[in-house]
């Protein structure tokens, strides 16, 4: 338990380090997700209005 | 390669082959960097575990630079060769490189305030990063600033190529000037400085972080490319022309 406790506490720095990832995996997963949910809804769109032919 | 990808029904095909193995791929090899990079890596002797900050920090600035290059490359294309694709690609790149220059300037604050005791100095490798980005925020603007498409998206090219001029001053910003920022470890003359047991998560990351770049990139280009189909659809009832760039002429009827 000390070894989650010591990892989580990074040196001192886990005020920084954490952070750090957080903001970088919400920027990159926000852009990532939002480009797929985008992505996913024009396919839909384009298939109703194309009917059942293509993709 | 170019001219085989032209035709935007066959980049559809191939890119809708390649999307989920792109995306499965990236995952893996990002999870893979991470674990390394929090838990293998060893903390640095004078950083300490501050240093971590750097698996993240160095690949998003990397990526920064390399989307705009792209950006740029792919303007020069859309401007000189008319390529169908080339326009589209720009402006899918340009959110995911200013997320990456995002990225790296919170990161880069985050690692600075514990190794320097600032979290911003105005000196010229943060200030050109800084310019880098709304260098970002403008061409996006530009290019919808318009109600014509292919006139926005001509603007955002030209405005793409001058902002190039940028890219050199962020990478020799660190040896032309005095800066707190340190020098480049990695790719520089004589191979690098950095320890191999930090060169490698570093490097997984990068790959990581490019691989993810290509999804979205891929993925808001087929975006962009549906969205253009289902307009042309609503006006018209049926799709686009073939190689039409931008929604075609208003039909005969509604000219005055």
């Amino acid at each position: 338990m000390t070894g989650l406790a010591d990892w989580l506490a990074m040196g001192g720095y886990a005020g920084f380090v954490w952070p750090a990832y957080a903001i970088a995996a919400a920027v990159l997963g926000g852009v990532a997700l939002y480009a797929w949910q985008r992505h996913r809804a024009s396919g839909i769109m384009l298939a109703r209005l194309q009917g059942p032919a293509e993709e | 390669m170019l001219t085989r990808f032209a035709n935007p029904a066959r980049f559809m095909r191939a890119s809708g082959a390649l999307l989920p193995w792109l995306g499965v791929v990236a995952a893996v090899v990002l999870a893979i960097g991470l674990v390394w990079s929090l838990l293998l890596a060893p903390p640095d002797y004078q950083q300490g575990q501050s240093v971590r900050i750097m698996f993240i920090h160095v690949p998003s600035a990397w990526m920064a630079l390399s989307a705009y290059l792209f950006i740029a490359v792919a303007s020069a294309v859309a401007l000189v060769w008319r390529h169908p694709l080339a326009e589209i690609a720009a402006q899918a790149a340009a959110p995911a490189g200013a997320a990456f220059t995002l990225v790296c300037l919170a990161t880069g604050s985050l690692w600075g305030r514990p190794m320097w005791g600032a979290w911003w100095v105005w000196d010229a490798r943060l200030t050109s990063v800084l310019v880098l980005f709304f260098l970002y925020l403008g061409y996006i603007a530009l290019v919808n600033a318009f109600d014509d498409q292919s006139r926005g998206a001509r603007a955002g090219s030209l405005l793409a190529l001058v902002g190039v001029v940028n890219l050199p001053i962020i990478k020799f910003s660190v040896d032309w000037w005095n800066t707190l920022h340190q020098p480049a470890s990695v790719l520089r003359f004589g191979g690098p400085s950095i320890d191999a047991s930090m060169l490698i998560p570093l490097l997984i990351m990068a790959l990581g972080f490019m691989l993810l770049f290509g999804w979205v990139l891929l993925l808001r280009m087929r975006t962009a490319l549906n969205e253009r189909k289902i307009r042309a659809l609503r006006l018209y009832g049926q799709p686009a022309p073939r190689g039409a760039t931008v929604a075609a002429p208003l039909p005969a009827a509604s000219r005055t």
